[in-house]
């Protein structure tokens, strides 16, 4: 456990310091957000319409910016050597890297989230619905996107071949995040139904991430 | 304690580097391992860590702790140094005790030993690259592990580095444990010579 909790808190203090990559994907999802009024017009009701696809769209691209460094940093200074060796099985730390990922970087999102929503002309209920589903979906898209980042290093590809891996993945997360949103919003289907096939997909990724990764990571030493 | 290797064989890249390979190691030993560039000594050193896999042959530990595999009880110190620049010293070390656990020393102490102890709140970052390898040292004397697998331990140490340095593995070895070096330098300790690929 001690272990764990060190590299969590590791992880979590370079993310936050200066050069990390915390702050890069919010300024992200606020530039996409910002932007999107003025390429759409100033119509209320569209914007309002459009609002929660918007949202989720930004969350997602922004999740996924910072995630090819997942292990690529740790595997070019040498860190991912040791932590392949250690007591702790790589699975686990695998999983404890994805949770430090996620809190550094899209917790901060699910949190600029009310903010963003005024932009887009969403009332109380909507912005609740949209930051409750991003809450419920982030964490599928960390722990799938893991699986890409863990590819990433094994390929020795960055970048582009991650976001090709990883973004077919995360339609489902999209899809039924923003059904989710929009049931709250406007119906008529019912909020729960979606909801709970998001909160399914993030456990099911949960599971299968950090054994992929390991997997894949294990599978490309060298 | 006893490493050895039976009939090890090493292919990199679809290209045999070497093959039938055997060595020895017991408790308060040290192996040089020697060969020209690219003969496989680092792939050797990886191997024993568990981070190649071999095409062939044995490695294993006798009379280490059995709960543990082999990777586990050694430390591995490579070309790359698995320091954070973003992170204090003191930091980089604390991680590395936390996340390596079992027996574990003073942090503060291991940094005073290497000659780091007034830089313990300086950004890894602003580290030389002698620095950089004083500091991974100082993860060796944080955690112990019996075996020590060093890849070109003494590059950018200076002077008074690599005699340090020399102090702390001759100390390792009389706690009975055993080191495996791969190097072009003198170990400036009794080594025992393993000969990798041909003549240098």
């Amino acid at each position: 456990m001690t272990a764990l909790s060190a590299l969590i808190r590791r992880d979590i203090r370079i993310a936050l310091r200066v050069g990390g990559g915390a702050l890069i994907g919010v300024l992200f999802f606020l530039t996409v957000v910002v932007l999107m009024p003025f390429a759409v017009g100033p119509d209320l009701a569209l914007l309002s319409r459009l609002g929660p696809a918007i949202l989720w769209l930004g969350a997602l691209l922004a999740s996924l910016l910072t995630l090819d460094r997942l292990f690529m940093a740790d595997h070019e200074d040498g860190s991912l050597d040791l932590i392949t060796m250690s007591r702790t099985p790589l699975e686990l730390a695998c999983a404890a890297k994805a949770l430090a990922h996620w809190l550094a970087a899209g917790l901060p999102l699910i949190v600029a989230t009310p903010v963003l929503g005024l932009l887009l002309n969403l009332d109380m209920v909507a912005t609740g619905a949209v930051a409750l589903t991003l809450l419920a979906g982030t964490p599928a898209l960390t722990f799938t996107g893991m699986i890409g980042a863990a590819l990433a290093v094994t390929l020795h590809r960055g970048g582009l071949l991650m976001a090709v891996l990883v973004l077919p993945l995360s339609i489902p997360v999209l899809i039924f995040g923003v059904a989710a949103s929009q049931a709250a919003i406007v119906g008529p289907m019912t909020f729960g139904a979606p909801f709970s096939i998001l909160c399914a997909l993030s456990l099911v990724s949960l599971v299968i991430g950090p054994f992929a990764a390991a997997a894949s990571l294990k599978h490309g030493l060298d | 304690m006893q490493l050895s290797g039976r009939g090890v064989i090493c292919v990199r890249g679809g290209r045999e580097v070497f093959s039938g390979l055997d060595f020895e190691a017991g408790s308060g030993e040290a192996v040089a391992v020697v060969g020209r560039n690219g003969s496989g000594k680092t792939s050797l050193l990886r191997l024993i860590a568990g981070l190649l896999v071999p095409a062939g042959g044995t490695i294993a530990l006798d009379g280490g702790d059995a709960e543990l595999t082999l990777p586990e009880q050694c430390h591995y110190l490579g070309h790359r140094d698995a320091l954070k620049p973003a992170l204090s010293v003191m930091e980089n070390l604390t991680f590395w005790a936390d996340f390596l656990g079992g027996e574990r020393f003073d942090a503060g102490e291991s940094l005073a030993t290497v000659g780091l102890d007034h830089a313990a709140d300086l950004p890894a970052a602003f580290l030389s690259a002698g620095q950089r390898r004083r500091l991974s040292l100082a993860r060796l004397l944080t955690v112990r592990r019996p075996v020590w697998l060093l890849d070109e331990p003494t590059t950018a140490l200076d002077v008074g580095g690599q005699d340090m340095f020399s102090g702390l593995m001759r100390e390792h070895l009389s706690r009975g444990g055993l080191i495996i070096a791969a190097t072009h330098a003198p170990l400036g300790i009794d080594s025992r010579e393993l000969r990798i690929g041909g003549a240098a």
